[in-house]
């Protein structure tokens, strides 16, 4: 009988304590959170191409953003209750179209982080457009997202092709050769990047000698012809600049070093690379190539930290995707903090022009035209075997183009 | 004329990996009549073994030269015992079906062991410098991968026109029904002849590692074009196959040099070929037209 009574006091203590803690509004006033907590959609590529480079890991970054924010603000959150929601968009702008749709209605994300792949993301921006509901795009680099294409509740995070073309094509242009020679997989993102980079090096006071589409997919992964013919082009280029991604890249980058074409005087610049493609290469395989890069782990003593964490969780070192992702999070969900509600156009207005610095964003900024998000970006090299004392250590940073200069002025195209 | 010789070395390269895995889909489709859509993961089983061999356990290129093909063959052998060899009564469908599911099964263990990430593997120093033709020069090690390759097909063909067992194999591919009429017993040859066929592929994929990107998806990105060559050769018809294999390899690279403002050309010359030769000739160049067994 005593045990029965006890219980049934210790159930009301329960209850009743249960019924304090989530009983309405804290201070603050009237919270107004859709289904009173926050979803996080990651939707990226987990079984393909990109899924090493973002993947999974971008969502165990997202993760580590949502266990900071609670740390941070501890009982004032708006919200302990912060999820994530994940799909695999398999590459495919179809998949990414209904599972982005599936995301906003039915498993109650308010926003969605990642996507690689341009045509996929350019799907997933009119998704967002049409539900009105938040867009971060990070793993796509289609400078369309933030013109002809671009919208009010998208916005674009951490790199495009512009960046990559305008740093790399301009400073191997001054520094290492005015001729180029480039190589482009033939489709939607390679036809970019070759128009861009084409732009950068003529602006920087530098030629294109010769350029071509290489069939994509390249099903032979055989770039020979294109290696053998560079050397002999006249005039005779100086920088292979090559535009191929993961996979496609690792083949040229070994039959550019099975060639020899940089003792046969032709320099190597890549148009896209991640750290994860440096890794799979060796460093020895690329010694000495420029690239773009819009977050190193090993920059700075914050980055370092963040970085240490990362592998604690994952295994691994951080791409500049990932890093990205974790940076999105937080200041999403910042904003959702600082405006009290999750209701998208209120969230959209605080983010709109915000300054904004943490581990990733370097002097970042949001801008209202357009939502791209501006921040300062890096001209890598990749270091000579010798020089490398620690694994994933494989570059180190030239020079840190500032935000103002990395990214475009906004296009005239986008009307948000 | 500098260029045209070195398209044409290279073309003839990229050949000596088609003709490989054609040559062992020709064996395995003559004997067993089973059209093997795995081919091109144990390819990319054998480039991957190199890798792993080399990084876990220090074994160098020349041995995984024996190691891989040596065990791809076996374990080809146990899986034609093992469930291969129960379909071969039914419709090929079945066959070609199973094997396409095992194509994913591999490739998708290998995925989640070692992601999609390519993998490094070095070229053996002694093969990494380059060769001087005079008019021009060229890596050592294609010129390897191309002498490598021929001796290879020389050997098979030896092996197929000279010996018993070809005798039996060229008898059973050509005349299936009428071989074992003759007190000969095929059936014992199946397995071996898969094995081998098997082998080949993980052969090609060991030379590959040193020059093409290490991955899950490398063989399912090159069996597509494999399968044209055959058809181009002819089904069945080992001659065929291999000369497919370096003719299709030629077209490619004069496709890509010549044709390079056409991309459009290039990237479909294959199949053109392909699509011509059938019209032209529909049991293949080197096929002999009958009514199917």
């Amino acid at each position: 009988m005593r045990r029965t009574v006890g219980v049934a006091v210790a159930s009301a203590a329960v209850v009743l304590m249960a019924g304090c803690g989530g009983g309405g509004p804290q201070s603050g006033g009237d919270q107004k959170l859709t289904g009173d907590k926050i979803v996080l959609g990651v939707l990226n590529d987990q079984s393909g191409a990109y899924s090493e480079l973002s993947g999974r890991n971008s969502v165990k970054a997202v993760e580590m953003a949502i266990a900071d924010f609670k740390a941070k603000h501890g009982d004032a959150a708006v919200t302990k209750d912060i999820t994530v929601e994940t799909a695999d968009h398999q590459n495919k702008p179809d998949v990414a179209n209904s599972k982005a749709a599936e995301m906003y209605d039915r498993k109650g994300v308010d926003i969605i982080l990642d996507v690689p792949t341009s045509s996929a993301a350019l799907k997933v921006a009119d998704v967002a457009k049409e539900k009105k509901k938040l867009y971060f795009n990070i793993g796509a680099a289609t400078t369309e997202l933030t013109g002809k294409s671009c919208n009010k509740y998208t916005f674009h995070y951490a790199y495009d092709t512009y960046m990559l073309a305008n740093g790399t094509g301009k400073v191997t242009t001054q520094q290492v050769g005015k001729n180029w020679y480039i190589l482009y997989p033939n489709y939607a993102f390679g036809q970019d990047m070759e128009k861009s980079f084409s732009a950068a090096i003529t602006a920087a006071g530098g030629q294109v000698v010769g350029k071509d589409g290489a069939p994509f997919p390249n099903t032979s992964g055989d770039y020979s012809t294109y290696l053998l013919k560079a050397p002999g082009l006249n005039p005779k280029p100086q920088v292979l600049g090559t535009m191929q991604a993961g996979a496609e890249l690792v083949n040229v980058v070994k039959q550019y070093n099975e060639f020899k074409l940089r003792d046969k005087g032709v320099g190597l610049a890549v148009g896209l690379m991640f750290i994860t493609d440096i890794h799979s290469l060796t460093p020895a395989a690329l010694a000495g190539t420029t690239y773009t890069d819009a977050w190193y782990w090993n920059f700075d003593q914050e980055n370092r930290a963040f970085a240490d964490r990362f592998q604690k969780e994952t295994g691994t070192r951080p791409s500049f995707a990932h890093a990205a992702n974790y940076s999105a999070a937080m200041q999403y969900l910042e904003a959702v903090q600082a405006a009290g509600t999750d209701d998208a156009d209120t969230v959209v207005k605080g983010l709109e022009g915000k300054e904004i610095n943490d581990v990733f964003l370097r002097n970042g900024k949001i801008r209202a035209e357009d939502h791209r998000v501006i921040h300062d970006a890096y001209l890598a090299q990749v270091k000579p075997q010798a020089e490398v004392t620690e694994p994933w250590d494989y570059v180190k940073v030239l020079e840190t183009i500032p935000a103002a200069e990395a990214f475009a002025a906004p296009s005239p195209d986008c009307k948000l | 004329m500098t260029g045209f010789l070195q398209n044409t070395f290279n073309g003839l390269v990229s050949g000596a990996f088609y003709a490989l895995l054609a040559l062992g889909l020709a064996v395995i489709f003559g004997m067993l009549r089973v059209v093997n859509f795995a081919h091109g993961a144990f390819y990319m089983l054998g480039a991957f073994g190199a890798y792993v061999l080399l990084s876990e356990a220090g074994v160098p290129f020349w041995a995984a030269l024996v190691i891989m093909p040596l065990g791809l063959g076996l374990l080809g052998m146990a899986l034609e015992r093992a469930v291969i060899h129960r379909l071969t009564r039914l419709d090929p469908l079945y066959n070609f079906l199973l094997t396409f599911g095992l194509t994913l099964i591999l490739q998708d263990l290998v995925k989640s062991r070692y992601g999609v990430q390519s993998s490094p593997y070095a070229t053996p120093s002694a093969l990494s410098g380059s060769v001087d033709f005079g008019l021009f020069d060229f890596p050592t090690y294609r010129v390897f991968i191309l002498g490598f390759a021929v001796l290879v097909c020389v050997a098979v063909w030896w092996v197929l026109t000279r010996t018993r067992v070809g005798m039996v194999v060229r008898a059973a591919t050509e005349r299936p029904e009428l071989t074992p009429a003759f007190g000969i017993n095929v059936g014992r040859w199946v397995t071996p002849v898969f094995g081998f066929g098997i082998a080949l592929a993980g052969l090609a994929g060991v030379l590959a590692a040193p020059m093409r990107a290490v991955n899950p998806l490398m063989g399912a990105d090159l069996i597509i074009v494999v399968f044209a060559v055959v058809v181009i050769g002819g089904l069945g018809s080992i001659f065929g196959s291999v000369a497919a294999g370096f003719g299709i390899g030629l077209v490619q690279a004069w496709g890509e040099a010549y044709l390079s403002d056409f991309p459009i050309v290039s990237q479909t010359i294959v199949f053109v070929v392909m699509a011509v030769v059938l019209l032209w000739r529909p049991a293949g160049l080197f096929g002999r037209e009958e009514a199917p067994a």
